[in-house]
């Protein structure tokens, strides 16, 4: 077998080395009827190569991809163009092989691409500092609740409705269980995003204000009128960026009074992948290091002086403190944050705006192009590359429609909000540098088609 | 003024109601390089027993316990900046934390300096 | 700091009259090369990628949220970045190197055809939002990979949302809360073993319960009679590894499984040792409730320098309805779909705990993991398993001579060998061989755990290794051994060629250094 390197001389020989007749006699700690004879029923036989290729290409086979497609999905997870040296470097073997840096002495890549890494994170989201990484945005986003929470000792925390209904509902569950209470809200069909309803629900008992940024819709907040709002009533500001390429354009959160910047990475060198994995930024105020959850890579010097770096501060974490760590995360998206920061090495501060001023030139054209159509209104005033269209009834239909005659045409709301009817006309849109003027003209006619047909 | 010694490798020195409390040279010694001191804040009201600091040397967190019931009247502040005064100056300037108590007929439960290095040799 | 080589320290040379000179200009010394950081590399304001202009300006709405300046990040050409991460990988050591011989890691070899696949474009470049219809075959492959994780271990349903194993173990315990607390019941109690890995308390902490330690016996096993006393009323269950972190087979498990389910509680297995017993023992059979499997450990997902993870859980049927959403579910027809917030009441999910993460779960490791599984098949998963016991028995009695192997005599160990440092020289510790093992060309294998063992070493060799690297590795350790029983100093300055030597961990805890500052004013 392909992938076993003991061949059956070398296993006759090393039992007997151990002593052992068989190599059940190794086994002997099982009780003999919880030790399967054979290999377990009901279950295929090993396969070549070539078979399991064949097989797998199969099952891609049926799945519409992106790239083969007119594509305008968001909500969370975006198509960007990827570097085609990103992923030649992440396979490496050094890098794609290696374990979690915990013998520094040989693991200084993966340890100065950490430090790279954070800073970068650092400086995108304007705060102090920023750990090596996390499992994803939606965890992410609690987890700064869990901070924030541990930093005021408030357990209440208030939700705009404009955060990711994913990221609700991972805080909900987790909330359920540490007592945490949160007080989240449901979107509106407006032009506006809902911070004045935020502001007003923010009391002496509030320690995290969780505001997405862009949020679900595409909306801006009015993020330092929040900070301000927050900080008199001695909360902290918790704001959640899903679309890191946004920040290319619209001003850094740490700048605007943001405490704690968490968010989600895939946009940049990761890839859409079905969900997973992907990649949880987290960035904070260096007032508040010691609360911050996950790896942190440092700057130290070794013996002979030299500058190199290691994990620090881990006694923050799991294998240290146990029941009183920050956290119970162990691993981080490590690979997923090296091709993020390959990425971002390539684009630089100018390239990221850049690319994000070609980003909201292509939405504002998709924008322009649909509200032609009969029936479709554009919700939004402002945006980035991430908007909101209202069709005359349930979007859903007509994302179904669209998808049959090979457009994907963005995410419908009730796909996020089936309980929510006064959503269901909306329909979530994004395009980005991958968009082409065929790709804009093809939605436009085929969805204008479908909403005849509809009608 | 006296000082007294914990089994958990506290040092209390008293002077009227208020007690200084640091961990000894034993400690600092098994716990190597100090990293790092969490200290209560002033006006916290505790316990005997309580675990009220924390010092983390690189690879373990150790809770410090308060020895008697009290309540907390300072943190030594010069521990953020240097942590390493713990090392070096374990039993003087690297005391952690103020303590008024309220129970000072409990201090006849501690260890005088004989019975504390007479445990000490045990170990 | 934040100076590159602030020390100026360059590679020297030590001539026959003793004086020491510098021997290169650069600081390098042949292939083993230096890099800077990117932000020390001239390229601040610049980018590396062409894209073409916007054809107008923004939205007018957009002009009071605009950043005044560009992020103050520099952008490399492609030259530069190939470069400069071909550099830094070298400094790595890896896999793909050589023995990696980490206990409780499972550093298999992780096979390319798993990379190939994950890329294929309907695989990787799907939205996780897509309508379903236009995603059939990612919902396949997610179904086709449930069925095997629940075959291989016997049990009823697994729930593929957690994105690594303390994740897994999060979603293990909240099952384990939820089904409690559907039975009105209070238990606020978690037994775990003190030789459990550092994340079962930390997670057992985070799910709400109290964490009481369990014993090891002189064998090495957790105390079963203890225990079993301690079950009552108030105990929701115990957290229980197997084979356990000293690499031995819990024998009692069935037993103390029993003994749980009569008190009314759950048994949580950490399975991040199932590569001992795959496909030669299911831990349906031995009463688990629930297991998390790593994939980056025992199905060969990579471990890309600290993650991504992926952590499924398997339930038995006691649990299976508390699984986290979404769910994929296999319909009687065979057809496959997904089940989400919104069809939680019409599929049986209603007493799902909720959702633990956006999106569907780490796909990009589910290919992989399956792709590892198809390779194997029911017959080449249980070799792995034999191999790997075989391999790490071959070490432990290839060493016990050497190192004390503290439950050796006893009997075979699993797929993990355990040694303590009884018998090193004063002064001689753990960290001087495992310092010493880098020098030899290898990573050093798992230190310090368990706790339960002084000077813990544990060493997992995994499947992947051949008879003759096992050798090289053994002659390597045997010299260590020795030299540390013999207190040979030159051990205390180790490693000696490494890109690094020891690095100063106490410095980079009291005053973390933890962005670039290099261009502040």
């Amino acid at each position: 077998m392909r992938y076993l390197p003991l061949t059956p001389a070398d296993r006759t020989a090393m039992l007997a080395s151990v002593g052992a007749g068989t190599i059940d006699d190794l086994f002997a700690d099982v009780p003999a009827d919880a030790l399967l004879s054979g290999p377990v029923e009901g279950l295929a036989p090993h396969a070549s190569e070539m078979a399991v290729e064949r097989h797998m290409a199969r099952l891609a086979g049926k799945n519409l991809s992106a790239g083969a497609a007119p594509f305008f999905l968001g909500a969370g997870a975006y198509k960007h163009h990827i570097p085609a040296s990103v992923d030649h470097l992440i396979q490496r073997g050094e890098f794609l092989t290696a374990y979690t840096p915990y013998q520094p002495e040989i693991a200084q890549g993966t340890l100065q691409v950490l430090f790279e890494f954070q800073t970068q994170v650092a400086r995108l989201f304007g705060v102090d500092v920023a750990n090596a990484s996390m499992y994803d945005g939606s965890t992410a986003c609690w987890e700064a609740i869990a901070m924030a929470g541990r930093v005021t000792r408030r357990k209440k925390a208030v939700l705009s409705g404009g955060l990711h209904p994913h990221y609700v509902g991972t805080a909900e569950t987790m909330a359920k269980f540490t007592g945490d209470v949160i007080e989240a809200r449901s979107p509106v069909l407006s032009a506006q995003p809902d911070d004045a309803e935020v502001i007003a629900a923010i009391d002496d008992q509030t320690g995290a204000v969780v505001v997405q940024y862009p949020d679900i819709l595409g909306r801006i907040p009015d993020l330092a009128a929040i900070a301000a709002a927050a900080h008199a009533k001695g909360a902290l500001l918790v704001v959640v960026v899903t679309e890191p390429v946004a920040l290319g354009l619209i001003e850094a959160p740490g700048h605007l009074g943001a405490d704690i910047v968490v968010g989600e990475g895939q946009s940049l060198g990761v890839g859409l992948n079905f969900g997973g994995p992907y990649l949880g930024l987290f960035g904070a105020s260096e007032k508040f290091l010691r609360q911050m959850p996950g790896r942190l890579c440092g700057e130290t010097v070794d013996a002979e002086g030299k500058r190199g770096f290691v994990l620090t501060l881990s006694t923050r974490e799991q294998h240290i403190r146990r029941e009183k760590a920050t956290s119970n995360i162990c691993t981080n998206a490590g690979l997923c944050a090296l091709a993020f920061s390959i990425h971002m090495s390539l684009l630089g501060g100018e390239g990221l705006r850049q690319l994000a001023a070609v980003n909201h030139d292509r939405a504002r054209q998709t924008a322009e192009r649909l509200a032609q159509i009969p029936g479709v209104t554009v919700l939004n005033d402002v945006f980035v590359n991430e908007f909101t269209v209202v069709l005359p009834a349930d979007a859903r239909e007509a994302v179904r429609s669209l998808a049959d005659k090979g457009v994907l045409g963005g995410v419908a709301l009730g796909r996020l909000y089936p309980q929510d009817k006064a959503l269901h006309a909306g329909l979530l849109v994004t395009a980005t540098e991958c968009t082409t003027d065929d790709d804009i003209e093809t939605l436009a006619l085929t969805l204008a088609d479908v909403l005849k047909k509809g009608a | 003024m006296t000082r007294y010694f914990t089994k958990e490798h506290e040092w209390i020195q008293v002077d009227g109601d208020t007690a200084t409390v640091g961990i000894t040279d034993f400690a600092q010694e098994s716990l190597g390089d100090i990293t790092f001191v969490e200290l209560p804040e002033a006006g916290r009201a505790v316990t005997a027993g309580e675990a009220v600091a924390v010092v983390e040397s690189v690879k373990a967190a150790s809770d410090v316990y308060a020895p008697l019931a009290g309540t907390i009247a300072e943190g030594n502040a010069a521990l953020d900046a240097e942590p390493e005064l713990v090392n070096t100056a374990a039993e003087t300037d690297g005391w952690l934390f103020k303590l008024t108590l309220t129970d000072a007929a409990a201090l006849g439960d501690l260890l005088d300096e004989a019975a504390y290095k007479a445990y000490i040799a045990e170990l | 700091m934040n100076a590159p080589n602030a020390s100026g320290w360059k590679p020297e040379m030590v001539a026959d009259d003793g004086s020491v000179q510098p021997m290169t200009v650069s600081g390098d010394k042949g292939l083993q090369l230096e890099e800077p950081l990117i932000f020390e590399l001239n390229r601040a304001g610049q980018t590396g990628v062409d894209i073409d202009a916007p054809k107008r300006g923004p939205v007018a709405g957009l002009s009071k949220f605009l950043r005044k300046a560009p992020a103050a990040l520099p952008g490399l050409t492609e030259p530069e970045v190939v470069r400069h991460y071909t550099r830094l990988s070298r400094q790595n050591y890896a896999i793909d190197l050589g023995p990696f011989p980490l206990g409780s890691c499972t550093m298999k070899h992780n096979p390319r055809l798993n990379e190939k696949v994950a890329r294929m474009p309907g695989f990787a470049d799907i939205h996780p939002l897509q309508p379903k219809h236009t995603v059939a075959g990612a919902f396949e492959a997610i179904a086709e990979l449930s069925d095997w994780l629940i075959g291989l271990t016997g049990m009823a349903a697994v729930a593929l949302s957690p994105k690594a194993g303390a994740h897994g173990e999060l979603c293990g315990l909240l099952c384990i809360r939820a089904a409690i607390e559907a039975k009105g019941e209070k238990r606020h109690i978690v037994l775990v073993p003190e030789s459990a890995h550092g994340t079962n308390p930390a997670t057992a902490a985070f799910a709400g319960f109290r964490v009481e330690s369990i014993p090891a016996t002189e064998d090495g096993r957790v105390d079963m009679a203890a225990l079993i006393s301690r079950l009552g009323p108030d105990v929701a269950g115990v957290m229980i590894t197997n084979p356990n972190t000293c690499g031995l087979f819990e024998r009692d498990l069935k037993k103390i499984s029993d003994a749980v389910h009569a008190s009314g509680g759950y048994v949580y297995c950490d399975g991040a040792n199932f590569n001992a017993i795959v496909g030669k023992v299911r831990p349906g059979d031995l009463g688990v409730d629930a297991m998390h499997i790593n994939l980056h450990k025992t199905f060969s997902t990579p471990h890309g320098g600290g993650g991504p993870g992926s952590g499924p859980v398997v339930l038995s049927e006691a649990l299976a309805p508390f699984a986290p959403l979404p769910f994929v579910q296999r319909e009687a027809d065979g057809r496959v779909h997904l089940v989400e917030e919104e069809e939680i009441a019409s599929t049986g999910h209603a007493q799902s705990f909720g959702r633990m993460a956006a999106f569907h779960g780490q796909m990009g490791m589910f290919t992989r993991a399956l792709t590892y599984i198809l390779s194997h098949g029911n017959d080449g998963l249980r070799q792995v398993s034999e191999d790997a016991v075989l391999n790490a028995n071959y070490i432990l009695r290839a060493l016990e001579d050497v190192l004390e192997a503290p439950f050796a005599k006893a009997g075979p160990c699993m797929h993990e060998a355990l040694f303590s440092d009884a018998g090193l020289a004063s002064g001689f510790s753990t960290l001087d061989i495992a310092k010493g093992l880098i020098d030899e060309g290898f990573h050093p294998m798992t230190v310090y755990f368990p706790l339960v063992v002084h000077g813990a070493m544990l060493i997992e060799p995994t499947e992947t290794e051949s008879r003759m690297g096992l050798d090289r590795f053994i002659a390597s350790m045997r010299s260590l051994a020795e030299r540390a029983r013999a207190g040979d100093e030159r051990l205390k300055t180790a490693p000696h060629f490494t890109p690094r030597r020891r690095l100063d961990e106490t410095l980079a805890a009291r005053k973390p250094v933890l962005v670039w500052k290099g261009d502040a004013a």
